[in-house]
């Protein structure tokens, strides 16, 4: 802290001004971080999760589906963690410091963390993970660390990153499904995905895995040494496998289940259970991931090639309409390719309101005529095969636009189906959904930028969208370290893409977190109920 | 004695040829299914690239060519391997030995409820024919047979669970409890009835009106009049005369559910969130874990193979008349 100017302007440079000022101080006060309950906190007691899917593996550099990360984001931890806003707050990493080149990433680490076999956390450990672990197993750590020219570390608890060039958007690398620290001891030099250990996680997070019963039931347990005083409050954690939407409603409903997130609970139950006196419902910890909602249209096949056709198509639904009888009222209209809770989303873009007399002009324009069953065109329509709710929008769609004379064809898969049509670009329109991950340069630009047209990969760009200009905006603004200037990027590749439309935005999703009463703390950062539970605790029955 | 000895000779060997052509089929109706498990681990991740399917490919062994993966698994199968579940992270003779025996107890128990009860009603019908009795079992087996089983199964949890608390909705044993002994015992039992009653109450359904149908047919046959003539009681007409006569057509179900019950009901183990074999066989399907579902399928092929050559058996107790052959 001996330069104090620099210290200010690396707070303003990365944008986390108002988190960051108070960082020293909530160092030493509350290193816990998000505020806690003013109740008095009871100690003790087990909750019992809603856990599904059932993950494949809980070590999380290797795997990071939802589910995987609802029950390793107990055992392990990342450097950072981030509030609702997105500001970095401390995690395993006590302070940090950016340089104001944005070159140089410095944190300064926990000194007191231990792994669960007793093992300290040190320095060595981030530079295995970051250096050699996730770059060679974690596709969106390696996308993230390839900017870094080095790792080192001066002393045990300091690691210093340099980047080849300012990337900004490293700050929010950090968070726990996007860097898990793991253990160097245990996985340098041997093969990480066969490592033995792996069925026996071992972490720094305030939980250990205990037991897992396939099919059943996940156990953790409390983690005695945590380095947070007292911390963490739950004696154990269960995370149930309940495979049917109905039964997982019931079981929340009757108390034997305290929490549920994502999709957990279909949308058409949502106001049944919001109305139960024991239960709570909150929409907050997905700004992380903020999910949108789109459908994809592959750009390769007239006459999807043509945007006229594409903004017809945007003016034939409703979408207000579909967030409030498909999704019951959860969610928000979707303006653009930036969901509004992540940075630099630019709200000043042309609007598609629902407008089938528009939509006809546009077709007219074309030179679409209807023949004598009033049919423009034909298109196929993959509805994305992730429950109920999905289907209703797929045939939503499929009525919307017949209206305007595009006639569809749904065509029905399952999921592996699904994700092998979409990657191999054997589709003309699907629904589909993507994360942001905190900033347009992580979660955003992939799909939209040339170089990302990769077949055979899901969520890439498999519109086959292609503009120059895009790619130049987004690529300038990866590695912009000025945030005014990076902002006025972000915003013009938003009104281009907005304009050019190779995606129909539908919603930026709510995905509603149902919380016993019972249960406080349980949704206190942006990633939600994938957070550590480290300052969770439960009233006594 | 010998007579058995050489029909279970002929049996197993022809068993051996079967299972090898069931291998094969299984392998090439699995495979020609759209879409592989690196591509579905990539998109479940929520971002991969082309390093990352290549790893995952190599890792499958989805990089060598098909006769040879088929060439590798049959080598496998043979030396009783079933093979390494990646996705997992186990072997699956693991999987699957953990997940048989809740479906066992789940199938058995539904298994002997929907036998028993199935045959009783069946009868009672058929003695009372025409009597408000067989109405009111007729109209039991009906509506049993034609509601939707998972829709059976959550009326119960919404009646027994949620609203007068008595039974546990979902799941093998209180988690957490930490029973042991008799206390386990009773505490499974209790998860066990809601269900058992939902799987059994089908085939309750089949047993009674196959039974009931069966009865009708023989109780006028003349050696039946014959032991009614010798004054015997009516309730041993029934049961050593009668029913032993009617009940064939039930055993030949019975020997197909049997069949079917190691493979589970991928319905009820959904609903219930049963930890069995139904579930990992569907997951498997899904996920493209081509190692599971080629796993599964041989090992419910051995038990329905097995259950085949037990009824065949079963006849020949039953009714002398039939040779095993």
């Amino acid at each position: 802290m001996s330069n104090r100017l620099a210290y200010l302007r690396r707070l303003t440079a990365s944008g986390a001004v108002a988190a960051a000022l108070l960082a020293p101080a909530a160092l030493v006060a509350t290193a816990a971080g998000p505020a806690l309950a003013q109740e008095q906190v009871q100690k003790g007691g087990t909750l019992n999760v809603i856990v599904q899917p059932e993950p494949p593996i809980l070590v999380l550099g290797l795997n990071q589906q939802g589910p995987t990360q609802t029950v390793a984001g107990k055992i392990y931890e990342g450097l950072l963690r981030y509030d609702h806003d997105l500001n970095p707050m401390p995690s395993l990493a006590e302070s940090w410091e950016v340089s104001p080149d944005g070159l140089t990433y410095t944190f300064k680490l926990r000194r007191n963390a231990k792994w669960h076999d007793g093992t300290p956390f040190t320095a060595k450990d981030v530079v295995f993970t970051t250096a050699k672990f996730l770059p060679e197993v974690h596709p969106r750590a390696r996308a993230n660390f390839s900017h870094v020219e080095s790792v080192e570390a001066p002393d045990d608890y300091t690691v210093t990153f340099k980047l080849k060039q300012p990337f900004p958007a490293f700050m929010k690398a950090f968070e726990v499904s996007s860097a898990p620290m793991m253990p160097a001891h245990i996985y340098e030099g041997t093969d990480y995905k066969q490592n033995p250990k792996n069925s026996t996680p071992i972490g720094t997070g305030p939980f250990k895995f205990e037991q897992w019963v396939k099919g059943s039931h996940i156990h953790l347990v409390r983690n005695a040494d945590y380095y947070l005083d007292g911390r963490p409050y739950l004696d154990g954690i269960y995370f149930r496998v309940i495979p049917d939407a109905a039964s997982r409603a019931l079981a929340l409903e009757s108390g034997q289940v305290d929490i549920s997130q994502y999709n957990d609970v279909e949308p058409f139950d949502v106001p049944r259970l919001k109305e139960l006196p024991h239960l709570t419902m909150t929409t907050k910890g997905y700004e992380f991931v903020a999910p949108l909602s789109w459908i994809e249209i592959n750009t390769r096949t007239a006459p999807l090639d043509d945007k006229r056709f594409r903004q017809a198509l945007a003016h034939g639904l409703n979408r207000e309409f579909i967030r409030d009888r498909i999704w019951f009222g959860l969610g928000r209209v979707a303006t653009g390719p930036v969901n509004s809770v992540t940075p630099f989303h630019e709200p000043d873009v042309p609007e598609y309101e629902y407008d089938t007399d528009k939509a006809e002009e546009l077709l007219d324009e074309m030179g679409l005529e209807p023949n004598g069953s009033g049919v423009r065109a034909e298109i196929t329509l993959t509805p994305m095969p992730y429950g109920e709710t999905w289907a209703r929008l797929g045939e939503y769609i499929k009525q919307s636009w017949g209206k305007i004379g595009v006639k569809v064809n749904l065509e029905s898969t399952d999921v592996a189906g699904w994700v092998q049509k979409v990657s191999n670009w054997d589709y003309q329109t699907t629904n589909n959904f993507v994360y942001q991950y905190g900033d347009p340069s992580l979660g955003v630009a992939r799909t939209y930028i040339s170089d990302n047209i990769r077949k055979g990969v899901m969520f890439s760009n498999t519109m086959g969208y292609s503009n120059p200009k895009v790619d130049e905006l987004f690529a300038k603004a990866a590695v912009e370290n000025d945030p005014k200037q990076r902002g006025a990027q972000l915003s013009e590749a938003q009104k281009i893409l907005v304009g050019d439309m190779p995606v129909i935005w539908l919603l930026e999703m709510e995905f509603p977190t149902f919380v016993n009463k019972r249960v406080h703390n349980a949704v206190t950062t942006a990633i939600g109920t994938s957070e550590n539970f480290a300052d969770t605790w439960v009233e006594k029955k | 004695m010998a007579a058995i000895a050489s029909f279970l000779g002929r049996r197993l060997i022809k068993s051996v040829f079967i299972l090898f052509a069931i291998v094969v089929i299984n392998f090439l109706l699995v495979r020609a299914a759209p879409g592989d498990p690196a591509m579905v681990m990539a998109g479940e991740a929520g971002a991969a690239d082309q390093q990352y399917v290549e790893q995952l490919r190599e890792q499958f062994g989805l990089d060598r060519p098909l006769y040879e993966q088929l060439g590798i698994y049959l080598a496998d199968v043979a030396t009783g391997d079933l093979g390494y579940s990646y996705r997992q992270q186990r072997p699956v003779w693991d999987l699957i030995a953990d997940r048989l025996p809740p479906t066992l107890i789940l199938t058995g128990c539904a298994f002997i409820l929907a036998l028993t009860a199935g045959i009783l009603l069946g009868t009672l019908a058929a003695m009372n024919v025409g009597r408000w009795s067989d109405t009111a079992i007729t109209v039991l087996a009906l509506l049993s047979y034609a509601t939707p089983i998972f829709w059976v199964g959550l009326m119960l949890i919404l009646l027994f669970s949620v609203q007068l608390g008595w039974l546990p909705a979902f799941g093998y044993e209180s988690v957490g409890a930490g029973y042991e002994g008799w206390d386990r015992v009773t505490d499974i039992g209790t998860h066990l009835i809601l269900p058992v009653v939902t799987l059994g109450l089908f085939y309750m359904a089949v047993y009674a009106r196959l039974t009931r149908a069966s009865i009708l047919e023989v109780r006028d046959m003349d050696f039946v009049k014959t032991a009614r003539a010798k004054g015997l009681t009516e309730t041993r007409i029934v049961f050593r005369h009668v029913l032993r006569n009617a009940i064939l057509p039930v055993i030949t179900f019975a020997g197909i559910q049997a069949g079917q019950l190691v493979g589970g009901s991928i319905l009820v183990e959904t609903v219930f969130a049963w930890p069995g074999i139904g579930r990992l066989a569907f997951d498997a399907v899904l996920q493209r874990d081509y190692q599971v579902l080629l796993g599964i399928f041989f090992v419910t092929s051995v038990m329905v193979i097995v259950f085949n050559i037990i009824t065949d058996l079963v006849y020949s107790l039953v009714d002398p008349r039939i040779e095993v052959a």
